[in-house]
């Protein structure tokens, strides 16, 4: 088990990714499966400063990897506004430039791209955003 | 992340180099807009040095093209997508969007 906190701001996304990156390629995990993991939590962390923080100065993102063999849990908790990411609308991926949507593709990747997610607001505690990946052959 | 712009006749090539993620997707929207400021609508962007792109940057993309394709002035187009970014654009269904070619050169000479 290993936990870093981040400010949550935009220019920690490099730091955080790094983090998560060593731990899915720690965990066994190939480079296929360690850019999802990245992909992933980049889009979650996202979310979290556009979101749950919306902006804010000074809140923080505390991110949990818990490393097995080639399987990779990983929790992102915040103390920002409780979001619910269900409530964003479903991504538009298929209707045409004038009509496409920009909303809702960084919930659809980490869905796609992580084998389980869970997320549970904490009322004033905030919000865990848990994530699993599964690699798909070990190194 | 750096963005240089080499200007051809015809259009203007845009060589994204590095990571582009919510915190250095502005600076690609605003290439992409000081490009079109001018009335200049045909934009190949070369992504053989890019190293990341997360959905923000797939915005800028979205919104870029947009702005050119309108009226049938001009559009965005790829090249030389690196694997996992086009997997991605694969899988948000913008590979739909945007024409797609593997190298520079091929682009360039198509838009």
């Amino acid at each position: 088990m290993r936990t870093a906190i981040f400010p949550a701001a935009f220019d920690q996304l490099e730091a955080i990714r790094e983090f998560v990156g060593q731990a899915a390629r720690d965990a066994g995990m190939d480079d296929t499966d360690m850019d999802a993991v990245e992909l992933a939590v980049d889009e979650a962390c996202s979310n979290i400063i556009e979101h749950a923080y919306q902006d804010l100065q000074g809140g923080d993102i505390e991110c949990t990897c818990d490393l097995g063999q080639n399987i990779l849990t990983i929790a992102l908790h915040d103390h920002g506004r409780p979001f619910d990411p269900s409530s964003l609308s479903p991504p538009d991926l298929s209707s045409d430039l004038a009509h496409r949507k920009i909303g809702g593709l960084g919930v659809f990747l980490i869905h796609t791209l992580m084998d389980e997610v869970h997320f549970e607001p904490l009322g004033k505690s905030g919000n865990v955003l848990t994530m699993t990946k599964r690699g798909k052959r070990s190194k | 992340m750096e963005i240089t712009n080499q200007r051809f006749k015809h259009c203007d090539l845009l060589s994204v180099v590095g990571k582009v993620d919510s915190y250095t997707a502005p600076d690609l929207n605003k290439a992409i807009e000081a490009v079109t400021k001018e009335g200049r609508y045909k934009i190949v962007l070369d992504m053989s040095k890019l190293e990341y792109m997360s959905s923000a940057g797939f915005r800028a993309l979205l919104v870029g093209q947009r702005i050119c394709r309108r009226y049938n002035r001009g559009e965005i187009v790829l090249a030389a997508v690196p694997k996992k970014i086009m997997e991605a654009l694969d899988l948000t269904g913008f590979t739909t969007l945007f024409k797609i070619f593997a190298d520079v050169t091929l682009a360039v000479g198509n838009i």
